[in-house]
């Protein structure tokens, strides 16, 4: 029986105390903490002299607990997704990355379409001297007579980043959707390395930039660990709210734009106005819609004063009640409802098997959300229950954002009238050397995980990003198995995932 | 149908009075950098050091600062120990030019209209295709958000398009990663000339935090020839907007 270290979100330990195992003990491991409910919240490579080492994040939800543990490999392993199908991705990750052969991964192609970090070593044999073309691949295709292949981007029709989709249809039916992304890679991980400096917060709101106060936070919250120091009560509320906000305008905007994709305009038209109103409130605490600069390791830039949040809640008020007014509309009008009803459907099963996080998993059932089962900061004392729907479909994804709307609402009225005094920001002290951190935050797509690895000197060694699109795109393409490809804008607004915070 | 009636009257009449009124701005709104010469110390490069992206350059003690690069982020503000830098509200930020864009002792040259024979084609109607190459979605949102009743884009005759073959031009935003640059090129191949480019944000123009990835193209400049220039990290709606009514003599 091997004893795995837990640790609580948000914390460090030496990377010493992590066990290496070897790939046979690290494989049945896994694969028993799965089967037994643990989640994998991420699965990395990274250089240890001349082979890879691979470290795993289990999160052990109902305890509130994360386990690590590593392997070291040289250049293949036995592939852990035929028994664990959630880390099919994160697999595709490492050979693109470091050229290592996940052997019997069912469909091991490249995800972000560029060279191996590792000179001379590639997981497809792939020409050196040829260059990569992005999305330039082999393809899942169903062959007859009657079945016809519809290719879209990487440049959409709307304003929309960029990615591949291929649907093998059979008249108007889908039968199977392909997605490629890598258009938006720019290199962010491989630019944190030697890090902190002064680019690294700015990359952490830019990976993803309608999640700027989701990953920023992540990322606080690992120099905070590694530096051994919690932020003041006062800014672990500040940067709750802000949070909050952030999901507030990205679900009222998803409302707005799933009554857009089935035709009803009212609410279309109400719901892009009212998610720039929520990006205003975020504006009244540092001036950028998007939270710009105000998360920052060791608190947050910006103490709102008294009026300033007292403004905060008017606003706060006026907003949700012009949104409950156009959300209600969606409920009450059956067009509407039998548009989303029954369609895009993923099972309970399904969800948990791949992995799913955030709106789309807590849709189909799956009890899943990181401020409540690995509560950080503020949420270890102001619990913020979760909301979980059973039927997996556009209407289950579209009800979810809505009650979270309501719950983000009372949170942030609770959280401003009981507001902790006090300095927002304080130094952080050099990060601990040879550690290991990990963060998770509950963005508003779902679980943003960030684990650091330091070196000798206490940079950054490695650090991995995964946003929760990392882990839902599969979801959105077997959401469109069986559906009309009409439906394709509906299911994909539902998700509503991230490009470049998939392709760093 | 009286639902939804009652819901369009309790909705209200929404759309901003921009350009006939001043834009109604956050409290703490950053906008164009400004700083005291005066009280800037000869050899102190704590401004500059404490920049993200190279944006600030000091040359016989004077400071010059390019934002095209800059991502408003204050940093500059916070290291600076004479309180020498501060963010005004000038919202007022679109160029003609990427040399325009560098703020020294010179008055600003906010962007000028079209030379007349493009004025007259699309000074009326300009159909724009959006291209997001590397873009992290906040430039694509404070785009987007141009096409809500909040701001209605289309008052102006401006409306983004499906197609490049539709479209008069081009509005780009990101730094233009490798894997996107033929994409960029080939939709700005599909649309008809004479057509005009607009960059959206400090990525599209200088390649933004991104600058010197070897993953990315440094923006779009070296790629596609430019007619506007819009700075910011993201920029706010109203400078987008601002910017192109510039372009299209609708602001002077």
């Amino acid at each position: 029986m091997i004893i795995l270290p837990q640790i609580h979100n948000g914390q460090a330990l030496p990377l010493k105390d992590v066990p290496e195992l070897a790939v046979a003990d690290f494989r049945s491991l896994v694969l028993e903490r799965v089967r037994r409910g643990r989640r994998i919240s991420s699965l990395f490579g990274m250089p240890d002299g001349d082979q890879i080492m691979i470290l795993a994040v289990l999160a052990h939800d109902s305890q509130g607990r994360l386990e690590l543990c590593r392997m070291r490999v040289h250049d293949r392993y036995p592939a852990l997704t035929p028994e664990v199908p959630q880390v099919h991705w994160f697999e595709r990750e490492i050979a693109e990355q470091w050229g290592i052969v996940p052997e019997g991964h069912p469909w091991l192609k490249p995800i972000r379409f560029h060279a191996s970090y590792v000179p001379g070593r590639d997981a497809w044999g792939r020409d050196k001297a040829m260059p990569i073309e992005p999305c330039v691949t082999n393809y899942f295709r169903v062959e007859g007579e009657e079945i016809h292949e519809v290719a879209v981007g990487p440049v959409h029709a709307g304003i929309i980043e960029p990615g591949h989709f291929r649907f093998q249809c059979h008249g108007e039916n889908v039968l199977h959707l392909e997605i490629e992304l890598g258009y938006q890679h720019r290199g962010i991980e491989r630019a944190l390395i030697g890090g902190p400096n002064s680019r690294s917060v700015h990359y952490m709101e830019t990976l993803a930039g309608d999640t700027t106060i989701g990953h920023a936070t992540a990322y606080a919250s690992i120099v905070e660990a590694l530096g051994d120091i919690a932020p003041s009560p006062r800014a672990q509320a500040l940067r709750a709210i802000a949070l909050e906000l952030e999901r507030l305008a990205n679900h009222t905007g998803d409302l707005g734009a799933l009554a857009g994709d089935v035709g009803f305009l009212p609410t279309a038209s109400y719901g892009g106005r009212l998610r720039g109103d929520f990006l205003n409130i975020t504006a009244l605490l540092c001036g950028n819609r998007f939270g710009r600069n105000f998360v920052h390791p060791g608190g947050v830039r910006f103490d709102p004063t008294a009026p300033t949040v007292d403004n905060l809640l008017i606003r706060l008020d006026k907003t949700f009640e012009a949104v409950q007014n156009a959300v209600d509309l969606l409920w009450e009008t059956p067009s509407v409802m039998s548009r989303f009803e029954g369609t895009g459907t993923v099972s309970r099963q399904d969800a948990a098997r791949l992995g799913l996080v955030g709106p789309a998993a807590r849709a189909a059932g799956v009890d899943l959300d990181v401020r409540s089962d690995l509560p950080w900061g503020i949420y270890q004392s102001h619990e913020l229950p979760s909301v979980t729907l059973q039927t997996g479909d556009v209407a289950a994804r579209a009800y979810v954002r809505w009650f979270e709307i309501q719950k983000s609402i009372e949170f942030i009225r609770d959280m401003t009238a009981a507001l902790p005094g006090g300095p927002v920001l304080q130094e952080v002290p050099p990060s601990a050397q040879d550690h290991v951190a990990v963060a998770l935050v509950e963005g508003w797509r779902g679980e943003i995980c960030h684990v650091a690895v330091t070196n000798e000197h206490g940079r950054l060694r490695h650090y991995k990003i995964t946003d929760p699109s990392f882990h839902n795109w599969f979801g959105l393409a077997l959401a469109l198995r069986g559906q009309q490809i009409s439906d394709f804008p509906l299911c994909n607004k539902s998700f509503n995932l991230s490009y470049c915070g998939h392709d760093l | 149908m009286l639902r939804i009636l009652r819901a369009r009257l309790k909705q209200g009449y929404r759309t901003i009075r921009f350009p006939d009124e001043p834009p109604v701005l956050p409290e703490k709104y950053l906008g164009r950098p400004q700083w005291d010469a005066g009280k800037c110390q000869g050899d102190c490069t704590a401004c500059i050091q404490a920049c993200p992206t190279g944006a600030l350059n000091k040359s016989k003690g004077a400071v010059a600062l390019d934002l095209g690069r800059c991502l408003f982020c204050t940093d500059c503000m916070d290291a600076c120990p004479a309180g020498a830098i501060r963010f005004t509200a000038e919202y007022r930020l679109a160029t003609r030019t990427r040399e325009a864009l560098v703020v020294d002792n010179r008055p600003y040259a906010l962007a000028k209209a079209l030379d007349e024979k493009t004025h007259k084609l699309f000074g009326r109607s300009l159909k724009l295709r959006q291209v997001s190459a590397g873009g992290c979605n906040a430039c694509e949102a404070d785009t987007n958000v141009l096409n809500t009743v909040g701001f209605d884009l289309g008052r102006f005759g401006i409306q983004f398009v499906a197609s490049p073959r539709h479209a008069d031009g081009l509005l780009i935003t990101g730094p233009v990663p490798k894997n996107m640059e033929l994409a960029l090129q080939k939709t700005y191949d599909a649309t008809p000339s004479p057509k005009i480019v607009v960059l959206v944000g400090a990525c599209a123009v200088s390649g933004g935090v991104f600058e010197g990835h070897p993953e990315v193209n440094n923006g779009a400049a070296s790629i596609v020839p430019v007619d506007l220039f819009v700075p910011g990290c993201p920029p706010h709606p109203i400078t987008i907007l601002d910017g192109l009514l510039r372009l299209l003599g609708r602001i002077e």
